[in-house]
């Protein structure tokens, strides 16, 4: 509903007030007319009808009105409405994640205009107080006037840059969910819902693009594990600890297809490459049956379509448990620390964990000691306080 | 239809020694960008490098300060700008990114315009 008001008024505050006085209009009338069959249509159509009567009123009138791509004085609730709120939905999803904004303030955007959380409610997300995220909402829309960012569907030539950018914002508003880098909780399900609302949205949205087929895969499968992550008494439970019994066979299944179906259509792209590793994992019946040198061979894949430090991690862990921690912690030490990884606590944690197996204990405890030092979850904090204690005995 | 200033910004010292074979084929690549794109200049110009700068500024006691070089030191300084013309910022930084600048980068500032 905003996003089609969006392109009536050219200005989202404006259109945010459309869509508020929609609202009341709607509570005023409603107990008296009777609630309306399509009641999304009704509220739509008033939205937009306040949207031309403000432009009416201002100078801005003659100036948007050529940049409308749609007759506004459609005004008939026809079942043709479901196909311009999706290309609605689109352009709004791809303004919101424009390249022009920073990362952040692209995620910000999203979860404000699309997840239609409320400022305070994204300010929660991010952890700041609710008057620095309404400024940074207000320097965003700023910014997407003052520099004319289009509303608009990128074109096909732009399209796979684009949809990468955005399926990276749900992809950081899944991880951040699934793993809260700080706080009391290990995740926040508030996010993770969140990103799977916005997920299942583009593969509505965008049927067959393979990247999002991708990050949805990825998105199921690793969430599938969620009621085994921790333990009864609030631990942490590693992969190898958790109880495969209780994840979502459902999920994994839908994963799974999704990634096939993803693969079919031409070479993986990066989020696919995620979502296979994670479609191992789950459908492996044991942590002991773990198909490892796969693992290895698709985080080749995977580093070499996306060179990032975090991603060649990943790799060594997983080079520790098809070949053994001596290999791993080599795999490890090889790595550019400086400046992404110094200070990243899996980077220690690894390092922790690969000393452990090697029994080097002096050098273990160290590790632990700065991967504490670096943690600001205190589920994961327990953990490595847990592995420290248990190197002393 | 909206204005832009694309600032182009560079390292000085790389092109303070390029070589006369070098300085053409800058020279050439400009030209190339104007001609791709003349509908939408609106203008342009190189400047000479910083050290050829006076900055003005204002002390406390409203004292006309003139100093020598640029504003602001900068890893990268401005060599050059041009004023484009676009539908949007996609338009502009399509435009933008042909511009010339190997050993840096272009900046794209939106033209104010007061009703």
């Amino acid at each position: 509903m905003l996003a089609a008001t969006i392109r009536v008024t050219g200005d989202i505050d404006v259109a945010e007030e459309c869509v508020q006085e929609a609202y009341s209009q709607a509570l005023s009338t409603w107990p008296r007319t009777g609630i309306p069959t399509n009641t999304g249509a009704w509220l739509t159509t008033v939205a937009r009808r306040k949207a031309i009567d403000q432009l009416r009123r201002t100078s801005t009138h003659q100036r948007v009105l050529p940049q409308l791509v749609e007759p506004v004085e459609d005004v008939t609730f026809t079942v043709k409405e479901t196909p311009l709120i999706a290309d609605d939905r689109l352009r709004l999803i791809f303004t919101c994640c424009h390249p022009a904004l920073g990362l952040e303030t692209q995620v910000a955007l999203t979860l404000r205009l699309l997840c239609g959380l409320s400022t305070s409610e994204v300010a929660r997300a991010f952890l700041v107080s609710d008057s620095t995220m309404a400024a940074r909402l207000t320097r965003a829309k700023k910014k997407i006037s003052a520099s004319h960012i289009p509303y608009r569907m990128p074109g096909s030539d732009e399209l796979p840059a684009r949809i990468d950018a955005v399926l990276t914002v749900v992809h950081l508003v899944f991880t951040t969910g699934h793993t809260a880098p700080s706080g009391a909780d290990l995740m926040r399900r508030d996010l993770v819902e969140r990103s799977l609302d916005l997920c299942r949205m583009l593969r509505v949205l965008l049927p067959d693009d393979a990247s999002v087929m991708g990050l949805l895969a990825l998105i199921v499968l690793m969430d599938a594990r969620r009621n085994t992550r921790i333990g009864a008494e609030g631990e942490l439970l590693l992969l190898s600890e958790q109880d495969r019994d209780q994840w979502d066979r459902r999920a994994i299944d839908e994963g799974v297809q999704l990634v096939r179906d993803s693969l079919r259509q031409g070479p993986a792209g990066r989020f696919a490459l995620m979502a296979a590793i994670a479609a191992l994992h789950a459908q492996a019946p044991s942590w002991d049956a773990t198909d490892w040198r796969e693992i290895v061979a698709l985080y080749d894949l995977l580093l070499a379509q996306w060179p990032s430090p975090v991603v060649a991690l990943n790799r060594a862990v997983a080079i520790g448990f098809a070949d053994g921690p001596a290999s791993g912690l080599h795999a490890l030490e090889s790595l550019d620390v400086e400046p992404h990884l110094s200070g990243y606590c899996y980077f220690e944690s690894a390092r922790a964990d690969f000393l452990r197996r090697l029994d080097r204990v002096d050098d273990a405890r160290t590790a632990y000691q700065t991967a504490l030092a670096h943690c600001a979850n205190d589920v994961e904090r327990a953990f490595l306080a847990r592995r420290l204690d248990e190197l002393a005995r | 239809m909206s204005e832009y200033l694309v600032l182009i910004y560079g390292d000085e010292s790389a092109m303070a020694n390029a070589d006369e074979a070098d300085f053409k084929k800058m020279m050439d690549a400009h030209a190339e960008f104007g001609q791709r794109n003349s509908s939408a200049l609106r203008g342009g110009n190189a400047l000479h490098p910083s050290a050829s700068s006076t900055s003005l500024r204002h002390d406390a006691t409203g004292k006309l300060v003139v100093t020598d070089g640029a504003f602001a030191e900068t890893k990268e300084a401005l060599g050059g700008y041009y004023l484009i013309e676009a539908a949007d910022l996609d338009e502009a930084i399509a435009i933008a990114a042909q511009v010339p600048a190997p050993s840096g980068g272009v900046e794209v500032r939106p033209i104010m315009v007061f009703d």
